[in-house]
């Protein structure tokens, strides 16, 4: 049986956008196309504005995806586990759907008696486990993150440790924005592993505009169009059957 | 960073009663007895007694824990984790949604770390001991626990026995390790993956035992092995484990009845050297006495003359007062 691919992408950020489309509009551009966005806003001392917040919410929130902000410390842990959660919500809406179909439209996990929810939840981590993962790594580059970056290397370097773990398959990308030439920039291809990473890191300079929305609009082209989230669904049909 | 429903969930006063939606049971609030990322834990009171009552904003969390503690009390005659009795959801008009909780047998005892404190550092091998021993269970149960620390340590008793809280990090073998913390955590040194292996409690278990001897704030600078045994070398107990304590941060247990089995012998050998030592220094200083002793024999029958003639007078005189008052 073969299973399908999630995709996300992850957006790093401390701030708002300043040129371009609206990003919030292209989080939801994704979303229609079966990639889940999500968002960590990284604080240095000092607190993010209530417009930057806001926007880092919006993302996330059309994206499909999780939000959090946290403070350059915490990178590594916060990466893992928006990632982790977010895939797990992901599984969750299709294993969801999945259910609708065998119980009726108006049946969702929290209608279900506890006893129950615990065999869908068996479902939802053997996915999690098991699932083709891609990740699109979105990392803003602008002034002000130009201090964060060394932090946010180790949090990705940590993120491909955590999901290597998993029984399936990932893959990562990494692109920069605002880019040398246009918006966004490609520095690492996908690629099984991150360690590319260490040597591309200290070459990258940091520019003035802050152009998220763009940079989304063209990550999304970067993946591939054959397998969607809808092939998830798909394929795992069979698998749904054979185990309930 | 705690969300809206989390916040409201930790401050629920005393005397609130939670009542369950599918299995009617109430359970009415005592105190809180702590809180985490994805939940927080009150005592509480029902109608089978004094128990602890876990509620939590994430019903996959929950039910996901709640798995776990499920098939552990299946495992017969072990104590892994607290006991479950009960998991339902709380319609409650103040968070105007459901919010999952599920009961656990209420385990009384202090924490790992206040334990060491008050009772004394003899007590982290000990403990550490015990702590293996049920490790191995879970092992051979084809469980990791995963977020391995002394927070999720609990010692009951008298006698002290050391239990195993939080089974959120808890993972089927060969999986992703589910939930960790950074300083426990192999992947966080640098010194293995975060697949869920034995081998990674194990490398858990030495950072407790680091932890406990010297309780200052670790954090990764560099090559964390060099420091780890820089730490090891600098601290008199954990230099004594060094061997066991480097074999477990390597990764080469493969099973925690070897760690059990490596500290024992560490134990007994340090036992046994020291009680040599001991016998030794005994010997010498009973030669040097006797060579005192026999200098001094002239001058201490002297002296217990002496002694014997005061005593002597002070009895007379004792006497004497009482006949002639
Ligand atoms: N069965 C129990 N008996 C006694 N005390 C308990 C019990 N369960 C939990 N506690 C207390 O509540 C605290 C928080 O519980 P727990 O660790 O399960 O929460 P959590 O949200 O999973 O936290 P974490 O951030 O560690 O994942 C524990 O550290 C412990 O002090
Ligand atoms: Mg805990």
């Amino acid at each position: 049986m073969r299973k399908g691919t999630l995709r996300q992408i992850l957006l790093i950020t401390d701030g708002c956008s300043n040129h371009g489309e609206d990003p919030i509009a292209m989080a939801a551009l994704a979303k229609e196309q079966g990639i889940t966005v999500n968002v960590i806003g990284v604080l240095d001392q000092d607190t993010i504005d209530e417009s930057g917040l806001r926007e880092i919410e919006g993302i996330a929130l059309s994206g499909g995806g999780i939000s959090q902000v946290v403070y350059a410390k915490q990178l590594s842990q916060t990466v893992q586990m928006v990632t982790r959660k977010a895939m797990t919500q992901t599984l969750q809406g299709v294993v969801n759907k999945e259910l609708k179909q065998i119980l009726g439209p108006d049946v969702s996990l929290e209608d279900l008696p506890p006893e129950k929810r615990g065999e869908v939840m068996e479902v939802v981590d053997e996915l999690g486990e098991t699932v083709e993962l891609e990740v699109l790594i979105l990392i803003d580059t602008s002034g002000s993150m130009k201090t964060k970056l060394p932090t946010v290397k180790e949090a990705l370097l940590d993120l491909s440790l955590s999901l290597n773990a998993r029984i399936g398959d990932n893959r990562f990308a990494v692109f920069v924005f605002p880019g040398k030439r246009g918006n966004v920039e490609k520095i690492v291809d996908w690629t099984p592993k991150m360690e590319e990473l260490s040597t591309v890191f200290p070459k990258l300079t940091s520019g003035g505009l802050t152009p998220t929305g763009p940079a989304l609009r063209e990550a999304l082209t970067y993946f591939e169009r054959k397998r969607s989230l809808r092939s998830l669904i798909r394929d795992d049909e069979s698998y749904f059957e054979g185990s309930m | 960073m705690m969300n809206h429903t989390l916040k409201g969930l930790c401050n629920l006063r005393a005397g609130t009663v939670v009542t369950g939606k599918w299995h009617h049971q109430s359970y009415k609030l005592l105190k809180p007895l702590g809180h985490g990322a994805n939940g927080v834990v009150y005592l509480a009171e029902s109608m089978k007694g004094i128990v602890a009552l876990k509620l939590s904003d994430n019903s996959e969390a929950v039910t996901s824990e709640v798995n776990v503690l499920r098939r552990f009390s299946k495992v017969q005659g072990v104590a892994l984790g607290p006991s479950l009795l009960d998991v339902d959801d709380w319609v409650t008009p103040l968070m105007k949604k459901h919010i999952p909780f599920y009961v656990m047998e209420y385990i009384k005892g202090e924490d790992f770390s206040t334990f060491i404190r008050k009772r004394g550092k003899e007590w982290i091998v000990i403990l550490l001991l015990q702590l293996l021993s049920a490790l191995d269970k879970l092992h051979q149960e084809g469980w990791v626990f995963g977020d391995l620390k002394p927070e999720n340590l609990l010692v009951a008793g008298p006698p002290p026995t050391v239990r195993l809280l939080d089974v959120g990090g808890t993972t089927l073998q060969g999986r992703a390790i589910k939930e960790f913390t950074e300083l426990y955590d192999r992947g966080y040194w640098g010194l293995g993956s975060r697949k869920a292996e034995p081998s990674y409690d194990l490398f858990a278990v030495a950072m407790i035992m680091i932890q406990s001897c010297c309780p200052i704030k670790l954090e990764r600078k560099g090559d964390g092995r060099h420091q780890l045994i820089s730490i090891i070398q600098a601290d008199g107990m954990l230099r004594k484990y060094q061997a066991v304590l480097m074999k477990a941060i390597d990764g080469k247990y493969k099973r925690a009845s070897e760690m059990k089995q490596d500290l024992l012998a560490t134990i007994h050998r340090s036992a046994h050297s020291h009680s040599k030592q001991r016998a030794s220094k005994k010997t010498t200083q009973k030669s040097q006495r006797s060579k005192k002793r026999k200098r001094g024999k002239a001058k201490s029958v002297v002296e217990t003359a002496l002694i014997i003639a005061v005593l002597l007078c002070a009895y007379a005189i004792y006497v004497y007062h009482q006949i002639l008052p």
